[in-house]
């Protein structure tokens, strides 16, 4: 069963807080990965291979730049796993 | 037909490490580039690099780290019979570096050749020779790991030029004798490979371009895929990783290779990070950073490290050896 997006958030703190060290009650979906929580193009990269293994689904490299905010990182998983 | 008479193995006698006098500074790139001192830092955790001279040939250091290896080995000129080159930054296509290293050296008629995995260059060098030992083909070889990348660099390129650098190291390849064949100083089993369809992530174009590469795609190839190449190359020498004194990896990124000793977990291994003061150095980054750790005397006689090369090609090399 699909995952609710609260689910997906609440495994995505988790991720930013084990990559990053940015606690996970930050990480709310207005916040900016770059602007706001200070993670760089490399984190980023590692935030998408923690999804990976957690949510089972992939995020190429070619997509990570237009994942600019936490909610267009839960928008994709989710649309990820709908269309799976 | 008769065949080579071989040795049990293989081992390291000697290394020696050369890097030019002109130290580049992080707040030397911010003057020309749009860059900081903590930029760099966080990103690839780079403080300071050594740049070759402008007149200062791949061959130059090559000679200069390879002459070091030889006189810490204790041997001479005449007991080299193969040197082989790692480098992927020559100047010309012909002739190879290897031959006038060998000359320069004052090595005369060995086998010489110069080898391009890139970043993993200095251990499939090191593989090939400790094969070449072991089959009896060479008495004793001389490594060496040479590298001007400067003069691939784009120094307007923020993303390339705060990285790379300039330097070589080199190693003495000779037999195990078979009554020391168990247990001491060694060269394990090279578990090397490679997957060209990755070839457009790292490349020089042709010989009036500079280097390239995708940041994202190679921090992500090489912190997921590369653990497992460590891992293997631990089993096949029969070490534990919980036995490695050292993890030297190739110099590419700090954040590389604190994510790739995390994955390994060897909690004894000290994790060379020679890339802080040195950068990013390919085929010479193992080995100078290897000289370096065994200058300080951080290394016992004996003690099992474990060496990764990876990068362009995509290529990948990695063994255990043991110090001299």
């Amino acid at each position: 069963m699909a995952m609710t997006d609260q689910e997906i958030l609440d495994g995505l703190g988790e991720i930013v807080d084990e990559v990053a060290g940015v606690p996970a009650d930050q990480v709310t979906p207005d916040k900016s990965f770059v602007d706001d929580l200070d993670i760089d193009s490399l984190s980023m990269v590692e935030i998408a291979v923690a999804a990976q293994d957690k949510f089972g689904v992939e995020i190429p490299d070619d997509e990570l730049k237009n994942l600019k905010t936490v909610q267009d990182v839960v928008k994709y998983v989710h649309n990820a796993e709908v269309s799976a | 037909m008769r065949l080579a008479e071989g040795t049990p193995g293989a081992r390291i006698l000697a290394f020696g490490g050369y890097q030019p006098t002109r130290v580049v500074t992080n707040d030397e790139l911010a003057q020309t580039v749009d860059t900081t001192d903590e930029w760099i830092q966080s990103r690839v955790g780079i403080a300071e690099r050594r740049i070759a001279g402008p007149d200062e040939t791949v061959a130059d250091m090559a000679v200069a780290a390879g002459g070091k290896a030889l006189a810490a080995s204790g041997l001479g000129p005449a007991d080299i019979d193969l040197v082989i080159v790692a480098t992927c930054t020559s100047e010309a296509p012909i002739p190879n570096v290897a031959a006038t290293v060998a000359t320069r050296l004052g090595i005369v008629a060995p086998g010489a050749y110069d080898l391009n995995a890139a970043c993993a260059g200095f251990c499939y060098a090191l593989g090939t020779a400790a094969d070449a030992v072991r089959a009896g083909t060479s008495r004793h070889t001389l490594v060496i790991g040479a590298e001007k990348l400067s003069q691939w660099v784009d120094w307007t390129d923020r993303s390339t030029c705060i990285i790379f650098a300039d330097g070589a190291g080199a190693a003495v390849v000779g037999p195990v004798p078979a009554a020391e064949a168990d247990g001491g100083p060694g060269i394990g089993p090279v578990v090397w490979g490679s997957d060209g369809a990755m070839a457009d992530k790292i490349f020089i174009k042709d010989r009036q371009s500079f280097i390239v590469q995708e940041g994202q795609a190679v921090f992500r190839w090489a912190t997921t895929a590369l653990h497992p190449v460590a891992k293997q190359a631990c089993e096949r020498a029969g070490v534990d990783p919980s036995e490695l004194a050292a993890f030297v990896p190739h110099q590419a990124n700090l954040r590389i290779i604190e994510a790739i000793a995390r994955k390994l977990a060897a909690p004894q291994a000290i994790v060379a990070t020679d890339i802080i003061h040195s950068g990013n150095t390919s085929s010479a980054s193992i080995p100078l950073a290897l000289s370096a750790m065994i200058e300080r005397g951080e290394l016992g006689s004996g003690s099992a490290v474990l060496l990764l090369g990876f990068g362009a090609g995509i290529s990948y090399a990695a063994q255990v050896i043991k110090v001299p």
